[in-house]
């Protein structure tokens, strides 16, 4: 596979044109992120159940389709846990999916951990998408430090 | 300080007879252009396009973005620091004295190169300085501060005008929206058309007899469009309007003569015509220079010093104070010696034929819009195209890969892509190493993307 066809998988473009998790409920709490280079955005929320659990990723955005797909399988991620994730669980996965992004194609994403979401670890050959595919998870980490911050 | 003449001078500063903007390109050229083996010749000056990319020769498509530096460019700059550096413009000892010399023989390159006086020329970081320059002192004077202040030659007040257009860089924008917001005066806008093309006749209607600046592109770092100067200059003039030139896109391109062109001060980067980062030039009129407070204020630009008041120097000293770009200076000036030697009339008569090799093989390709609309009379080898269907970041990926460096994003110029109802888009730009067969290479590129994120076929 080349590397152009390891960015772009044929899941990632799947979920870029039929994303899971998009909208937003009025009046819930989200994370915007702005990426200034290109102007991709998303605007994320997560859902807690009444334990405070996250159960659910709900987002809208606009930008490439490596920022589009990487929202959209965060999302299903969420959706793959039918008890949700607590905060220090999903902390510990976004840590590591950007340590993954991060290691310039050293290190690839475990499919068991990070379902679709693993086939984003091709973009970490490309230092210039590392941004677009971190963008829906650096959301998630604004939320969770706001809502660790509440207490 | 500026001299007593001025005084009477002030509000209409600007001389009602000096020439109307020449259209200085609108894709009549008529020199030869570069032969194969000029073309082979100039390219070997430039080490990078040596590189190779993912597996491929470096096809350099940024040139809008930032230049290639040909080795002599580099081996100027070297060279300063290896013989001849020291401060300028203070001490008395030899290598001082050698330094100055060439910081100020570096200056008198690019005035001719300009055709203008070396006094109106002064060194800034980059064009983006330059237009801050401009806006800060004017600023300044509508403050009642520094040298030029004394004559309220350039203040702004509330009743004031300052008109841009649609198109400009955010760095043509900006500074000018906080000048407008510190004065009190009114920015106002020249629009464009649906395709992106500056309405020229709109322009009557925007610049009014309050209109006091008129800062505008020469050329469009998104369309390449050549803008109407003519057009937006003569209703500025009839204004006793300043008239900014943001000459960016133009310097690399085609012989620009400001002087000549009808304004009043003009600014370009060195490091999109071949020179080093780090230096910009201003140009702007003698008359203008000295009736402007500095924008920055320290060593270097000034006369005497007491504990309460500093009296300035005349441009260009007044507006570069602290320790000057010395080095890049002169490889600037060698930049300018490199694409001079070649004649910027045939530089011109080649792009020109990549343009219309690049235009033409966009216009049939389908699910492709230019913007700036198609063709490619009035404009440089430059074309941004939107993919239907596709992220210009992804879009830009597929020539990566490939080894074709294109800029993807806004290229700061938000309002025009706002206007024309896209976030970012693909530009490709040529240079003066630029072959037909690169040009070849991005078009098949272009041409692969729709089908490569399987949106080919659906509608355009």
């Amino acid at each position: 596979m080349s590397g152009l066809d390891q960015l772009y998988q044929q899941i990632i473009l799947d979920h870029s044109k039929r994303p899971h998790g998009v909208g937003l409920e009025a009046g819930e709490e989200t994370s915007h992120q702005l990426n200034t280079t290109c102007g991709d955005e998303v605007t994320l929320a997560l859902r807690r159940d009444d334990a405070g659990r996250v159960v659910e990723v709900g987002w809208t955005g606009q930008g490439c389709s490596i920022s589009q797909a990487s929202a959209s399988m965060l999302a299903a991620l969420l959706e793959e846990e039918p008890t949700g994730m607590a905060d220090d669980e999903l902390t510990s996965l976004i840590e590591e999916f950007r340590t993954v992004l991060r290691s310039r194609g050293t290190l690839e994403l475990d499919e068991e951990r990070f379902g679709d979401a693993a086939a984003l670890g091709g973009a970490s050959r490309y230092v210039a998408r590392v941004k677009c595919a971190m963008l829906p998870w650096v959301a998630a980490e604004d939320l969770v430090q706001r809502h660790a911050a509440r207490g | 300080m500026a001299s007593a003449p001025l005084q009477q001078t002030a509000r209409r500063l600007i001389d009602p007879g000096r020439p109307v903007a020449a259209d200085a390109y609108a894709g009549r050229v008529t020199s030869a252009p570069l032969t194969e083996a000029e073309l082979e010749g100039i390219r070997a000056q430039f080490p990078i396009l040596r590189t190779e990319v993912h597996g491929h020769p470096l096809a350099y498509l940024d040139s809008a973005a930032t230049a290639q530096k040909p080795q002599r460019v580099l081996d100027a700059e070297r060279a300063f620091y290896a013989e001849a550096n020291s401060a300028v413009h203070r001490g008395a000892h030899t290598l001082a004295a050698e330094a100055t010399e060439r910081y100020e023989a570096a200056r008198r390159t690019v005035a001719d190169h300009l055709g203008a006086s070396e006094h109106e020329v002064v060194f800034t970081g980059n064009a983006t300085e330059g237009l801050n320059l401009l806006a800060t002192a004017i600023g300044h004077a509508s403050t009642g501060r520094g040298a030029g202040a004394d004559f309220p030659v350039h203040s702004l007040g509330e009743r004031d005008e300052i008109v841009v257009t649609e198109l400009e860089h955010h760095a043509n924008l900006i500074p000018w929206q906080e000048l407008a917001a510190r004065t009190g005066a009114r920015l106002k806008v020249v629009p464009v058309d649906d395709n992106g093309v500056i309405d020229a006749d709109a322009a009557a209607d925007v610049i009014t007899d309050r209109t006091r600046i008129l800062a505008v592109a020469h050329v469009s770092n998104a369309t390449g469009r050549v803008s109407p100067l003519d057009a937006l200059i003569a209703p500025a003039r009839a204004a006793g309007a300043l008239i900014v030139l943001d000459a960016c896109q133009s310097a690399p391109h085609l012989a620009l003569r400001p002087a000549e062109l009808g304004v009043d001060a003009a600014v370009f980067s060195a490091h999109k015509v071949y020179g080093p980062n780090g230096i910009g030039v201003l140009w702007g009129r003698r008359e203008l220079l000295d009736a402007l407070p500095p924008h920055l204020y320290g060593g270097s630009a000034i006369t005497t010093v007491t504990l309460e008041k500093a009296h300035f120097l005349p441009a260009p000293a007044r507006f570069e104070p602290g320790t000057p770009r010395i080095a890049q200076a002169i490889g600037l000036a060698e930049a300018l010696r490199f694409v001079d030697e070649i004649g910027l009339d045939r530089i011109a008569a080649s792009e020109h034929a990549l343009a219309a090799r690049l235009h033409d093989g966009l216009a049939g390709m389908p699910g492709i819009r230019v913007l700036g609309g198609p063709g490619a009379d009035g404009r440089v080898a430059l074309a941004s195209i939107d993919v239907d269907g596709v992220h210009a970041h992804d879009a830009g990926q597929v020539l990566d890969d490939l080894g074709i460096a294109v800029r993807v994003g806004h290229h700061c110029a938000q309002p025009l892509h706002r206007r024309l109802g896209l976030t970012a888009s693909l530009r490709i730009s040529a240079g003066v190493h630029t072959t037909p067969d690169e040009i070849d290479r991005a078009l098949d590129a272009v041409s692969g993307i729709r089908s490569f994120f399987g949106v080919a076929g659906s509608a355009a």
